[in-house]
């Protein structure tokens, strides 16, 4: 076999002295370094490389560009396995694997082609019309099959091994697309001072350029681009990106760029990275693409753009066919018959739907040998895997014309101009009659186009706008603007672009959408059933909703629609565009959070210590707090029952360092927290803590804690773990907008301080072991007094106040020194068995108690359901005060604090569950509360909890049920008061 | 992307605040005990398109509260200013 049978002996911007091996459909085959995966296929001679969506067609390469519908290939292998990749921007790399996708056992002969026989019935609609039957649930079933039949290639379930990164990025200019236009742009807006970004979508920058045969002030164009992306690389203040797409535009001028770090996809360091770009001003010279023609059979291998053909043949020296026919409405394509014959290659005609033609392009067919038929179109086409012969029709389509042998169609129904991020930014397009195609409409000021993306075709006007804007945007940027000399790009032939929307139809599908198969008959369908406008359309149809957005489709079905409404295509308007331009991995979203980096962990001072004594460690928020501490494989029920009976009993220790701890500083602290906790402040003395709850606004509680004053204009907040954060911008919203005049500042402490509560009956015997400077005697530091002490010689703060209802002192320290302390406290306390106890024990010894947390504060609590009503003072003004007093809220008949016993000891109870009257469950039965928390109390020798309960302090002594329907249980419990324990406290104030 | 431009840290990516609302509120005065009034003020809201003078934290910098005017409809930023009404210490950045 000859090797690249459909490479020409010549030409094209590839490095032909190195040959590049991968394999395609578990076959060896040799490119060339510069080609893409698509010229790489086709130079092999492979033509048939995918099957289509919905009908399972043979389909070949279409474009050369991010706008292919057909080509698209499954990439890589293993976990790195990318299917739906466009094989026209893929760039061909040393043992690239591909395979075909979407047909079994090959693209060639693919048996899913028996849907093309049943196509009558797929057409718009379809599923939801046949499989509604019988009803919603009908479609629920065969969904699922559906799914399957359908879709492309398929992802690889494994993890993605590779790396993404994210980065930040800033200028003053932004050029997106370096096209003759954009490098002009770039270079004017540096040469004024601006920063420059100059971003584009290929390997190679040059855009149009690298595709054509033009002379710009003299030399050829790739040469031409070379040297200006050569002085662009040398002025520091430009920052060019290649293979790098702008996928989105977002407020503040802050774009979303995607950098694809390599043609690799087994990059070793990083495989694509997401840049988030903040700039003053955006240039776009987006370009424009080549739209196909609507006739029979328009998606068969070998129907191609025909600049795609023409970029085959400049760029990568491939031939597509051996006999190409080119069918246009326009006079770009003229370029594509010129320069096949320029190559060698044969061109059997050139068919243009327009009578009048400029006699200057007709003089160098005619040079050349290439014949030309005016006023005709081709109206279908015969061959399956490959096209055999055009046949031709009259333009208007009254009379059928001659079939002309060839192998290849390069078509051009006129260009659409890539507004996509013109749309992003508020910009909607307006139709332009000259161009039959949308160009931008009205921009935000930062904004800019420049080139083809606004209906500027010729090369000399891209040049000298690309300069002229350039300049703009620098200015606009507060920059002097320097005049950009502008180079000749000599005589170009604009377009011409009579619309031809639809051929006469021939024998078969006049597809619209190539990637989601839709024919111009389901537009048609879609117009007799009502779905006319164009967001209708789009969904109905399913048309432009595919990874290429519709790039190719939308205008020519837009016109299509605009005729069957009998209105211009303007009133019929268009689609809004959204990011992602095209298809972006979402790893480059994730970035570097992966796994732990995603949800860092908050170690407390004392983690080590955890770690090492084996502690079982719970995620509470960020934290990971020691759950339990077990011993010689203890159940976490042992665990805990062990740690609180000993407390109870002696003494225990626990790490308390993630309670939110606020600094209150400034000489209206007292009045400050007077407005912001229910309770009376303005007396609380120095070297003395209290116990506050606040509520929202709405009168419902927010949090509750201690604050301890140290000295006249320095106190200390502790919050709940969960509400550490919540607190803190609570505050910070009323001291800074509803009290500015307060003198108070708060900080964050929570970090500085490493927290730990020393529990238990022999608590002050352990503590007067170690703190020294403090004397803890019941006299001198009685229940609620707080103190500044040392433990081996570290200044700490204690506190006597009491969780657990034992004789209880909280110790804090600096978070350095937290683990020195910590275990200066163990050592002290090991005469006297001390345990270190976790959030297990902790939980059990409040509930015990009777203590609220926020499983009770969960946001729907008053202070009347917890019985502290009396706790606050109306005399004064804080916050909740008057909506605290609703009707609703006040309503007796609300679920009261209550304490729950199961009446068999043995039995847990569940958390979440309803308390009910009866042990039936049925829908409508009466709730009259929940549970709250749950633990095994050994001190009352049975599981307890807590819960809301209505009408509880009339019910105490009787028996209902706590159901939990999810897990078909029921408990029988008996109602008692919420204090298990030494309801007196007696135990933590003598 | 909106991006704030905090009198204390300079403009910064809208990530980096928390949304606090309307900042034309205004608390009623303490001895105010007419529920209606404070229901108002926690409940009601007007939903304006275009202008609107709002409160953000800037929580993941300077913690500051600030009042800031912004258009509903393009998201464009008039003016930020500190909520307190207090300058930035030691002068502008």
């Amino acid at each position: 076999m000859i090797e690249q049978p459909y490479r020409l002996p010549t030409g094209g911007l590839i490095d032909r002295s190195q040959s590049v091996d991968f394999v395609y459909n578990e076959t060896y085959y040799k490119g060339h370094p510069g080609d893409t995966l698509a010229s790489a296929l086709m130079a092999n001679g492979e033509h048939v490389i995918a099957r289509s969506f919905k009908y399972h067609r043979p389909r070949g390469v279409f474009s050369a560009g991010p706008e292919e519908p057909s080509a698209l290939l499954t990439v890589g292998y293993g976990p790195r396995r990318e299917p739906n990749t466009q094989a026209t921007v893929q760039p061909l790399y040393q043992g690239l694997v591909s395979s075909s996708q979407n047909c079994w056992p090959s693209p060639r002969f693919d048996l899913g082609a028996v849907n093309s026989l049943i196509s009558p019935f797929l057409s718009a609609g379809f599923y939801y019309k046949t499989f509604m039957w019988p009803g919603l649930k009908g479609w629920m079933q065969y969904e699922k099959i559906i799914r399957k039949a359908a879709g492309m290639g398929e992802a690889s379930r494994a993890p993605d091994p590779d790396r993404y990164e994210k980065s930040q990025g800033f200028c003053d200019v932004l050029v997106v697309g370096a096209g003759p236009a954009g490098l002009m742009a770039a270079s004017a807006a540096a040469l004024s001072g601006a920063r420059v970004w100059l971003v584009d979508e290929q390997l190679r920058m040059g855009g149009q350029l690298n595709r054509e045969t033009y002379l710009i002030d003299g030399m050829p164009a790739t040469e031409w681009v070379a040297n200006k992306v050569q002085a662009l690389e040398q002025n520091p203040r430009v920052k060019l990106l290649t293979n790098a797409t702008v996928f989105g535009a977002y407020d503040s001028q802050t774009l979303g760029i995607v950098e694809r770090c390599g043609a690799d996809a087994f990059q070793p360091d990083t495989r694509q990275r997401l840049w988030l770009l903040r700039t003053a001003q955006v240039v776009l010279a987006t370009g424009s693409i080549e739209r196909p023609l609507v006739f029979s059979n328009n998606d068969r291998p070998g129907v191609m753009q025909a600049n795609a053909v023409r970029a085959y043949n400049n760029q990568y020296g491939v031939r597509c066919g051996h006999k190409t026919l080119v069918f246009t409405n326009n006079n770009s394509a003229y370029r594509t018959a010129i320069d096949l014959a320029n190559s060698g290659q044969t061109v059997t005609a050139v068919v243009d739907s327009r009578k009048q033609v400029e006699p200057t392009l007709l003089a160098q067919l005619a040079e050349l040998g290439i014949r030309h038929i005016g006023g005709s179109a081709v109206q279908d086409v015969r061959g399956k895997l490959s096209i055999k012969e055009a046949q031709l029709i009259s333009s208007d389509g009254s009379q059928l014309g001659e079939s002309i042998e060839c192998d290849c169609i390069a078509l051009s129904g006129g260009w659409s101009p890539n507004v996509q991020l013109h749309s992003m930014v508020g910009s909607k397009p307006l139709f332009s009659e000259e161009h039959s195609a949308f160009v931008p409409g009205e921009m935000p000021a930062e904004y800019h186009s420049a080139g083809a993306c606004t209906g500027s075709f010729a090369l000399q006007d891209c040049l000298s706008q690309g300069a002229a804007i350039g300049t703009e945007a620098a200015v606009s940027a507060g920059f002097s603007g320097m005049e950009q000399t502008v180079p000749s790009g000599g005589e170009d032939t604009l377009p011409a672009t009579e619309a031809l929307w639809q051929v006469a139809k021939g024998k078969g599908k006049q597809f619209v959408d190539l990637q989601h198969d839709v024919a111009a008959s389901d537009i048609e369908l879609a117009h007799l059933e009502g779905y006319q406008s164009v967001e209708h359309l789009k969904r109905y149809t399913t048309l432009g909703m595919a990874g290429d957005q519709g790039r190719s489709s939308n205008v020519n079905a837009l016109a299509l629609m605009a005729q069957l409404r009998e209105e211009p295509i303007a009133a019929v308007g268009t689609t809004t565009f959204r990011p992602p331009l095209s298809p972006v991995a979402l790893g480059v979203f994730g970035g570097l959070d992966r796994g732990q980096h995603y949800r860092p962990y908050r170690r407390s001072a004392m983690q080590a210590w955890h770690d090492a004594r084996g502690a079982v460690l719970q995620e509470v928020g960020l934290w990971r707090r020691a759950q339990y501490y077990p011993v010689g494989g203890e159940s976490i029920d042992e665990a805990y029952q062990r740690e609180t009976a000993q407390v109870r009993a002696k003494v225990g220790i626990v790490d308390v360092s993630s309670l939110g701890k606020i600094q209150i500083n400034g000489p209206d602290s007292p009045e400050f927290l007077n407005r912001l906790y229910v309770n009376n402040w303005l007396k609380l003395p120095i070297g003395k803590a209290r116990y506050g709850v606040m509520l929202r606004e709405d009168g419902i509680a927010l949090d509750d804690g201690t604050t301890s004053r140290w000295g006249e204009h320095d106190f200390l907040m502790t919050t709940t773990t969960a509400n550490a954060g919540p607190v803190m911008t609570h505050m910070e919203h009323l001291l800074q907008v509803v009290w500015p005049e307060l003198r108070v500042r708060v900080s964050s402490v929570t970090e500085h301080w490493a927290g730990m509560a020393v529990a238990g009956p022999l608590s002050r015997e352990t503590l007067q072991g170690c703190v020294t400077d403090l004397d803890l005697s019941n006299e001198a530091f009685p229940f609620m007094a707080v103190g500044e002490g040392k433990i081996d010689n570290v200044p700490v703060r204690v506190l006597r106040i009491s969780f657990s209802g034992e004789m209880a002192y909280e110790v804090y320290a600096p978070a350095d020194y937290g683990q020195g302390v910590w275990e200066a406290i163990v050592r002290a306390g090991e005469i006297h068995d001390i345990v270190p106890y976790g959030t297990e024990t902790l939980g059990a010894l409040r509930i015990e108690k009777g203590h609220v947390t926020g499983a009770e504060l969960d946001g729907r609590v008053t202070l009347g359901d917890v019985g502290m009503l009396g706790m606050a003072n109306p005399k004064k003004d804080f916050i909740g005060r008057v909506l605290m007093n609703r009707e609703g809220i006040l309503d007796p008949k609300r679920p009261q604090l209550t304490g729950l016993k199961s009446v068999n000891p043995e039995e847990p109870l569940q958390a979440g569950a309803i308390l009910v009257n009866t042990p039936e469950m049925a829908a409508g039965v009466d709730k009259l509360g929940h549970v709250s928390s749950i633990t095994y109390s050994p001190e009352v020798g049975g599981n307890i909890g807590l819960g809301f309960l209505r009408d509880a302090a009339e019910r105490r002594g009787e028996r209902i049920f706590a159901a939990y329907p999810l897990r078909d249980k029921i408990v029988e419990v008996e109602i008692c008061d919420p204090c298990f324990v030494d309801a007196s406290g007696g135990r933590m104030r003598d | 992307m909106i991006r704030i431009d905090c009198p204390q840290c300079g403009v910064r990516d809208y990530t980096e605040f928390t949304y606090g609302g309307d900042a034309t509120l205004q608390r009623p005065t303490s001895d105010c005990d007419d529920q209606i009034i404070w229901h108002d003020y926690v409940y009601q809201r007007e939903n304006p398109r275009g202008l609107l003078r709002e409160l953000w934290q800037h929580s993941q910098g300077c913690r500051c509260w600030l009042e800031v005017e912004r258009n509903t409809v393009t998201h464009d930023i008039q003016s930020v200013q500190l909520a307190s009404g207090g300058s930035v210490s030691g002068g502008t950045r």
